[in-house]
């Protein structure tokens, strides 16, 4: 993998850091009138989440991570993995719990996905911004009751839960954000 | 491109109180006598300062069959005392200078720099004079006065004139995370100049304008040596509001030391793998000749702009920065 060097550094790069791949949040120059430049990085490490500050003198090289996003459909889990294909190529890849996380409470099928490879091996998987998932479990709530004040929680297919609108039912399916867990509209 | 970048970057109100600010100062040096002049952009040499990185032209033209280096100069100092040594008196200039591998939220490579000398003044009535100025042109509280010893002491509890002040720095940095900027081979400038950026600078001149005096030996520049304490110098700097806003120096007169300290420049050049610069002649022949007894101070024009409008980013304060230029 190539090594950056510090003006190459911009807000996406994804370099090595600590043994693992980081990418670049904010970059930016520190340097007194007559003095030696710094680069100050804010980088999030990407196996962890843990977001850190960096300094590096101006010039010095770091090493590039092998950091790729792809997009792949969900096929299904088989109890220990979550499996993706390449719906252009058909390849498959196989995430494990540590990179779906949190995101596996999305996944439906042939959704397609973002999954983040670390020298070919999946580090990552970001769902759709919005997906559609039904309801299997809420209370049948007030009759009447359109203006979804307060709401109720409801278990959808996949085991999320999330807020919805008091009128909203056993069986219907709706449409969720993603990045907030927020309810957004049933889906006729 | 986009469709916007043609446009300016400041508004036109900033526009205006730059034009303002610029009319003020003149005012201001009019009222003291002191001459304001210009001198070359371009120039056969450039600075020695392993931090500071000249940009570069070509030149021909009668006289010049080859194409010929000339250096875009980062400050008009050389050109400025050659004047003082001819007999100027108080001079002062509002140019445009050019630092190459500097772009940030706080430096445009090409930037406005007001620089003013005045000879028979100590580092003292000059940094009199500057805050004067500065108070004039923000309408903020009188200054602060700080050694750089005292500011160091007051904000971390380290002496940095002592060798175990410059460890402790060293240690604390690697410990707060700063390891990829500084190791057991920096030496005790660079250890010294990051420690002053990430701890000291966020805590001084939050409320007025805070001049550090004294600087360390190692970071004279071009300032004398002080005859009382021989760790520290009479350069100076301002800063204000997170801003380096100025840097100041009752000036080194003394061409040896000056030739010396060219000498060591270039060969810390060497040691890092830079290429070595050529010291300007005229300067140091002008130093022979006998500079006066002066002080001399570089102020960031549009710093100071910035801090007048409360801008973020240098580019709220000019026209078109380096992206749009």
């Amino acid at each position: 993998m190539a090594n950056y060097s510090t003006n190459e550094f911009k807000q996406g790069l994804k370099i090595m850091q600590d043994g693992e791949p980081c990418v670049i949040l904010e970059n930016e120059m520190v340097k007194p009138g007559k003095g030696q430049a710094f680069s100050r990085v804010r980088i999030r490490k990407l196996l962890s989440g843990k977001v850190v500050e960096k300094t590096f003198k101006s010039g010095d090289s770091v090493e590039g991570a092998d950091v790729v996003d792809i997009e792949l459909a969900y096929l299904y889990e088989d109890g220990e993995f979550w499996h993706f294909m390449n719906n252009e190529t058909f390849e498959q890849i196989a995430a494990d719990e540590a990179a779906v996380s949190d995101s596996k409470k999305w996944l439906v099928e042939q959704d397609v996905c973002t999954l983040t490879l670390w020298n070919g091996k999946p580090i990552n998987v970001a769902p759709p911004n919005f997906v559609e998932l039904e309801i299997t479990e809420t209370d049948p709530g007030l009759k009447g009751d359109t203006a979804g004040t307060g709401g109720k929680p409801a278990t959808l297919s996949t085991g999320a839960v999330v807020r919805v609108p008091l009128f909203v039912q056993i069986g219907e399916v709706i449409k969720v954000d993603t990045r907030s867990g927020e309810y957004v509209s049933r889906v006729k | 491109m986009n469709s916007g970048t043609w446009r300016p970057t400041a508004s036109w109100d900033v526009l205006k109180q730059r034009a303002d600010m610029l009319r003020h100062i003149r005012t201001f040096f009019a009222e003291r006598d002191v001459l304001e002049v210009e001198t070359p952009l371009l120039a056969q040499a450039g600075v020695t300062d392993v931090h500071l990185h000249n940009a570069t032209t070509q030149l021909r033209g009668p006289g010049m069959p080859a194409p010929t280096t000339f250096y875009l100069q980062t400050s008009p100092e050389y050109a400025m005392k050659r004047l003082l040594a001819a007999g100027s008196g108080s001079i002062y200039q509002i140019s445009k200078v050019v630092r190459d591998d500097e772009i940030s939220s706080r430096h445009n490579p090409e930037f406005t720099m007001l620089e003013w000398y005045r000879p028979g003044f100590s580092d003292r009535e000059l940094m009199a004079e500057s805050e004067a100025l500065v108070r004039s042109l923000l309408n903020c509280p009188a200054a602060e006065y700080l050694t750089y010893q005292e500011a160091f002491i007051r904000t971390l509890n380290i002496d940095p004139l002592s060798d175990e002040g410059v460890a402790a720095l060293r240690q604390r940095l690697v410990a707060d995370g700063y390891d990829g900027a500084v190791d057991e081979t920096d030496s005790a400038e660079t250890v010294l100049q990051l420690a002053m950026s990430v701890y000291v600078e966020p805590t001084i001149g939050r409320e007025r304008p805070c001049f550090v005096t004294h600087f360390p030996a190692n970071q004279a520049a071009l300032a004398r040596l002080n005859k009382d304490d021989p760790r520290v110098s009479h350069r100076f700097e301002l800063f204000y509001q997170g801003l380096e806003l100025a840097n100041g120096f009752w000036e080194l007169t003394d061409p040896k030391q000056q030739q010396q300290r060219f000498e060591s420049d270039n060969q810390e050049r060497r040691l890092r793998g830079l290429p070595e610069q050529p010291v300007d002649q005229y300067f140091l022949a002008a130093l022979k000749a006998g500079l006066p007894d002066c002080a001399g101070i570089a102020m960031g024009f549009d710093r100071m702009l910035m801090l007048k409008v409360k801008a973020q980013h240098i580019h709220e304060v000019l026209t078109f920065p380096i992206e749009r230029a």
